[in-house]
C-alpha cells in the first residue's frame, strides 16, 4: 500500500490526469528512445515509463526501486517529444515522477540522496561555493596532486570505475567568466542589441572561454552586452533531478535580478539552462506574483546560435579550412527545437567543409549530471555517439551545450580519437580571428 | 498462474530473459490498441528456436496461454496478453541473416524492424515495399503475423505478396519449414497463406524469407488539395479506372491535415476539406507521363494548389506526415479508435460520405485519412475513454461504418486484423461457414489453444480466461444501451 505521506508527494507534484491520457501508446517513440535501444524493454521506453507513471496515479501500482530504477535510468534527452505526433508532455512526466521518487522511500539510499540533494542545493545552487570547489579543482588539476591521486588510486583494481568518472571531471578554467566580465560591456561600434548574458555555472568555470568568445561575437555584432552580477544557477540541474522547489526558488531569484535591467534579448550559450529558463513561463504560470515577470523573461531568451541565425551578421568571417561536423544537443534540438539555426551559423563561415553527422540529435550521454550518477549507462550511449563520429572523419565537431562538449572531450579521448570539440560560437570566433584572405588578382 | 509453473518457465528461458516484476507486466500489458489491456503473468526472450518449443509444451501441459509479441504497435490488439498468459517478446531477434542479390530475397529473424531492413536492402539498390505507418519501430514478425499494409500498397500489394517462406514453432512445439527461395512453388496447400496474417494464433515465427524487388529509381510526389472533399474521392477513382497505378494515393480530410499541420509544420493549407498525397514511381519517362496525366484528371476534379515535391527529401517529410496522422490525431482528443475498413475503390467517394454521416449522426468526431487509391481508409474517432458515454457513441458510430462498408462489398478490416477489436464484426464479413472453417484449422492447429486464444475467433467451450475487456466491456456500457 502507498502510504499517506506518498499519496500526498504524489497528487501534490504529478501532472492531472488530462497530461497522463495524452499517451495513445502507438510506440512511435520506441525508435528514437535510447535507453530502449539498449534493453529493449518497454519499461526502458517513454510510453512504457508513461504507463508507469499512470498506473502509480491511478493507484495500480506502488513506487519501488525498479520504478525509481526506470525514472533515472532515462536520460530526459526528450527525443520522445520530438517523435511524438501527439504531442505528449514526457518530460513533464518523468521529472514530476523524479520529485515523488526523491521525497519517497525509493530509489537510492538516503544517504546518496542525501549527497546529491547537497551538491545540487548547496554547491551548484550557491555560486560561491561552487567556484570555491572549482578552485580547489583547478588546483588539483594543475598542481601535482591530480598524478599522485590516480597514481595510488591504480593501486586498487575496485577504483577503476571512480578514475573513470574523475576523467570526466571538466578541465577547469584558470580564470572564471563572471569574475572576469564587466557587468556591461559596449560595443565599438553604436549598440543594436541590447543583451543581457546568462553565464551558466559549468559554462563559467569549466569553459569560460566560450563565455569570452561569446561576448566578443556579440560585441563585434553591434551587442551592448550586460552580465548581472547577481545572477545565480538557472535551476535546471535541480528540475531534471526531482528538486522542483529548488529550482523554482532559483528561477525567481533570477526572475527579480535580471527584470532590474533593460534588454532586447536574453542571451544562454548552453543549451540546458536555455531551454530551462524558456520553461520559466509554464512554471509560474499559475504563480500570481511571478507569471507576468517569467512570462516577459522567457520571451526574451535565445539561444546565442538562434539570435546569430536571425540576426544580420555584422562582424567579418574569414575562411576557415576544416573539415566540420555538427552534434544537437538534446537541449537544442528536442527542448528549444533550435535544429536549423547552428547549421545555419556555421555555413556562413566562408570555405568550411560541413559534414552532417549520422544521428547527430541521438544523446551524446552526458545529459545534465547523468554522466556521472549513471557513469556505465552514459558510457554505453557515448559509444554509439562515438561510432557515428568516428564515420564523419572531421577535425571539428560543433555542439552548444556544456554537457555535451565535456562528455565528447571525454569520448574522443577514451576512443582514441584526434577532433577537437568545440562551441558553435567559438568557431564564428575563430573565423572572425583568421586574417582576411588575399583577394585573387 | 501458479508459482511452479512460473519457475518452469523460468528455468527454460533463464533468470535473466524472464520478468515478472509488477513493472513489467504492467508495461506488457498493452500495444497500440486503444483501451484495450490485461496483466500477462510474466514476459520471457526467448533466445532459440528450442526454448519456444519448450514454453509451448509447457503451456499445452500445465494449461496457460502464450502471447507472441513484436514491437507492440498492433491497432487491433493482436499482442495483448489474456488471463493466465505469457508474453513471448522476440523484439531481440533482430538480425538479417542473408541478402541473396542473386535470387533477390532477404533471410530475416522476426524482430528485425521494418525499415531498418528497408534501408539495408535500399543500400543494394533493392527494395522491400510494405511500409506500414509505424514502419521505423514495427517488426518483419509482427507484419508478416498481421499481414501489414501501408502507403505503397496500391501499386506493390503487402506483405502477403512479399513472403516466400517462413519457418516458425507449432502451438504443440513442433518445428515448421514452410516455403524457399523458388519463385514457383504449388506442392500441396498453400500453407504460407494461412500462416500469413494468422494473427499470431497459429505458430511463433523464428525467420522469415522475403522477396525482393528493384529498387524503383525514379519517382515523383504530388500533393494536392481540394475545396470539397466529394472532389477528392473522385478524383482518386477517376485516376484508377484511366488506367495509371501510382504507387500511392494517400488521402487526409480537414480535421486529420490540422493535427498534422500542428506537428509537423510543413504548410498543409488549414482550410482545405481534403488533400491526397499521390506518388508515381518506376523506371524512365513513363513516371513522367504518369505525373502529367495526373495532374490533369485533378485539374478536372476542381483540384487546387497542385505542387510537385522538388527533391527526394521534400517527397520524404511529405511522407513521413502522412505516416504520423493516426498519432497526431490524439493532439485532438486522447482517445483515437481507428479503424480501417475498406471498399472496392470504384466506392471510395461513397464511403467518404457514409462515413461523414456517421459523425453527425451519432455525434462523435472523426477523423478522415487512409490510402484512398485502395480503398481503404482510416475513419477514426476522437474521443477520451474516460467520458463513457462518447465512447459508446463511437462503437454506434463503426458499428454503422462497417456495415455500410459490406453494403458496399468491402470489409471490416485492410491491414490492421480482426484480434480482439474487430471480432464481433468477423462474421458479418466472412460469414459463418468462413469463421467455421477458421475455427477447424485453429482447433487442429492448437488443439489446446494455447497460442494466442480469444484473438481472430472464440473457440467454443473457452478456455482462454477471461479476455482483456473490450469495448463492450468497458464499465457502464450495458446501463447506456
Amino acid at each position: 500500500m502507498i502510504s499517506p505521506k506518498d499519496k500526498a508527494v504524489l497528487i501534490k507534484y504529478l501532472p492531472n490526469d488530462d497530461i497522463l491520457t495524452q499517451c495513445m501508446h502507438c510506440g512511435m517513440c520506441l525508435a528514437t528512445c535510447p535507453t530502449y535501444e539498449l534493453t529493449k524493454m518497454e519499461r526502458s521506453s517513454p510510453r512504457g515509463r508513461i504507463k508507469l507513471i499512470k498506473s502509480i496515479a491511478e493507484g495500480k501500482l506502488e513506487l519501488s526501486n525498479l520504478f525509481a530504477e526506470e525514472m533515472n535510468f532515462c536520460l530526459d534527452c526528450q527525443a520522445c517529444e520530438t517523435a511524438c505526433p501527439a504531442g505528449v508532455q514526457y518530460g513533464k512526466m518523468v521529472e514530476s515522477a523524479r520529485v515523488v521518487i526523491e521525497h519517497s522511500n525509493v530509489g537510492s539510499s538516503k544517504l546518496n540522496k542525501t549527497i546529491k540533494r547537497f551538491l545540487l542545493n548547496s554547491v551548484v545552487a550557491n555560486h560561491s561555493r561552487l567556484k570555491l570547489l572549482a578552485r580547489f579543482l583547478y588546483f588539483y588539476q594543475n598542481s601535482g596532486m591530480r598524478k599522485v591521486v590516480l597514481k595510488v588510486l591504480s593501486l586498487f583494481p575496485s577504483a577503476k570505475k571512480l578514475i573513470e568518472i574523475e576523467s570526466l571531471s571538466p578541465t577547469i578554467s584558470k580564470i572564471f567568466s563572471s569574475d572576469g566580465l564587466k557587468e556591461k560591456i559596449s560595443p565599438e561600434t553604436t549598440a543594436k542589441y541590447i543583451i543581457a548574458f546568462s553565464t551558466g555555472c559549468i559554462m563559467d568555470v569549466a569553459f569560460a572561454e566560450i563565455n569570452f568568445d561569446t561576448i566578443e561575437v556579440l560585441k563585434k555584432n553591434q551587442c551592448e552586452i550586460i552580465t548581472p552580477k547577481k545572477q545565480v544557477c538557472c535551476g535546471s540541474l535541480h528540475a531534471h533531478n526531482g528538486e522542483i522547489e529548488k529550482a523554482k526558488e532559483l528561477a525567481k531569484k533570477n526572475l527579480d535580478v535580471f527584470s532590474t535591467f533593460d534588454y532586447d534579448f536574453l542571451i544562454s550559450n548552453s543549451a540546458g539552462c536555455g531551454a530551462f529558463m524558456k520553461e520559466y513561463i509554464h512554471l509560474f504560470a499559475d504563480d500570481p506574483q511571478y507569471s507576468q515577470k517569467a512570462k516577459l523573461f522567457s520571451g526574451r531568451v535565445k539561444d546565442i546560435s538562434e539570435f546569430l541565425a536571425n540576426v544580420e551578421p555584422t562582424a567579418a568571417m574569414h575562411s576557415l579550412k576544416e573539415k566540420v561536423t555538427y552534434h544537437d544537443a538534446c537541449h537544442l534540438c528536442h527542448s528549444q527545437k533550435i535544429v536549423d539555426e547552428p547549421r545555419k551559423v556555421l555555413k556562413q563561415i566562408p570555405g568550411l567543409d560541413f559534414v552532417p553527422l549520422e544521428e547527430s540529435t541521438w544523446c551524446c550521454g552526458s545529459a545534465g549530471i547523468y554522466n556521472v550518477t549513471r557513469h556505465e549507462d552514459a558510457d554505453k550511449i557515448l559509444e554509439r555517439k562515438m561510432k557515428n563520429l568516428k564515420e564523419t572523419g572531421a577535425d571539428v565537431v560543433v555542439a552548444g551545450n556544456p554537457g555535451c562538449i565535456g562528455q565528447l572531450q571525454y569520448g574522443i579521448k577514451k576512443y582514441g580519437l584526434t577532433m577537437e570539440v568545440m562551441h558553435t560560437v567559438s568557431l564564428v570566433k575563430k573565423s572572425m580571428d583568421q586574417p582576411p584572405q588575399k583577394k585573387n588578382p | 498462474m501458479q508459482p511452479f509453473i512460473l519457475e518452469k518457465v523460468k528455468k527454460i528461458v533463464g533468470v535473466e530473459k524472464f520478468h515478472n516484476s509488477p513493472e513489467d507486466r504492467v508495461s506488457y500489458s498493452y500495444d497500440g490498441t486503444p483501451m484495450l489491456q490485461q496483466l500477462p503473468e510474466a514476459v520471457v526472450f526467448p533466445q532459440n528456436n528450442e526454448q519456444i518449443s519448450e514454453l509451448l509444451l509447457l503451456a499445452n501441459k500445465e494449461k496457460f496461454s502464450i502471447i507472441p509479441r513484436g514491437a507492440g504497435t498492433g491497432l487491433s490488439g493482436g499482442s495483448i496478453p489474456v488471463e493466465n498468459s505469457v508474453v513471448v517478446v522476440m523484439t531481440k531477434w533482430n538480425k538479417i541473416l542473408e541478402i541473396d542479390t542473386a535470387n533477390l530475397t532477404a533471410l530475416v529473424e522476426p524482430g528485425i524492424v521494418t525499415g531498418t531492413l528497408q534501408k539495408e536492402v535500399e543500400k543494394l539498390g533493392l527494395f522491400y515495399p510494405p511500409d506500414p505507418g509505424s514502419l521505423n519501430v514495427c517488426t518483419i514478425g509482427g507484419n508478416v503475423a498481421e499481414n501489414a499494409g501501408g502507403l505503397r500498397g496500391l501499386k506493390y500489394g503487402v506483405t502477403k505478396n512479399y513472403v516466400l517462406g517462413v519457418e516458425m514453432i507449432l502451438p504443440t512445439g513442433e518445428f515448421l519449414k514452410i516455403g524457399g527461395k523458388s519463385v514457383k512453388d504449388v506442392a500441396g496447400y498453400n500453407l504460407k497463406d494461412i500462416v500469413v496474417g494468422s494473427e499470431g494464433t497459429l505458430g511463433i515465427f523464428t525467420k522469415i524469407l522475403l522477396k525482393l524487388i528493384p529498387f524503383p529509381t525514379r519517382s515523383k510526389t504530388i500533393t494536392v488539395n481540394f475545396k470539397k472533399i466529394l472532389d477528392s474521392g473522385k478524383a482518386v477513382a477517376d485516376i484508377i479506372s484511366s488506367h495509371i497505378t501510382p504507387s500511392m494515393i494517400e488521402f487526409l480530410d480537414n480535421t486529420t491535415m490540422n493535427c498534422v499541420e500542428d506537428y509537423t509544420k510543413i504548410g498543409l493549407d488549414r482550410n482545405a476539406e481534403a488533400m491526397l498525397l499521390i506518388e508515381v514511381d518506376g523506371r524512365g519517362s513513363s513516371v513522367d507521363e504518369d505525373a502529367e496525366m495526373i495532374v490533369s484528371i485533378l485539374k478536372k476534379n476542381n483540384a487546387t494548389q497542385i505542387r510537385i515535391a522538388n527533391s527526394p527529401s521534400e517527397a520524404l517529410l511529405l511522407k513521413t506526415a502522412r505516416r504520423s496522422a493516426f498519432s497526431a490525431l490524439a493532439r485532438r482528443r486522447p482517445t483515437t479508435i481507428l479503424e480501417d475498413a475498406t471498399v472496392p475503390r470504384s466506392e471510395v467517394p461513397v464511403m467518404i460520405e457514409k462515413i461523414r454521416t456517421a459523425s453527425s449522426n451519432f455525434s462523435v468526431a472523426i477523423g478522415n485519412f487512409g490510402h484512398a487509391g485502395d480503398g481503404n481508409l482510416h475513419p477514426t474517432c476522437l474521443t477520451d475513454e474516460r467520458d463513457s458515454a462518447e465512447i459508446i457513441r463511437a462503437h454506434k458510430a463503426f458499428e454503422f461504418i462497417f456495415n455500410e462498408a459490406i453494403k458496399l462489398g468491402g470489409t471490416i478490416t485492410g491491414e490492421h486484423g480482426t484480434g480482439l477489436a474487430k471480432k464481433d464484426f468477423l462474421e458479418s464479413a466472412v460469414g459463418k461457414e468462413g469463421i467455421d472453417f477458421m475455427k477447424k484449422i485453429k482447433m487442429v492447429v492448437d488443439p489446446n489453444n494455447v497460442l494466442n486464444p480469444g484473438k481472430i475467433l472464440t473457440l467454443t467451450p473457452r478456455c482462454e480466461g477471461s479476455l482483456p475487456s473490450t469495448r463492450e466491456q468497458i464499465p457502464e456500457f450495458h446501463s447506456h444501451l
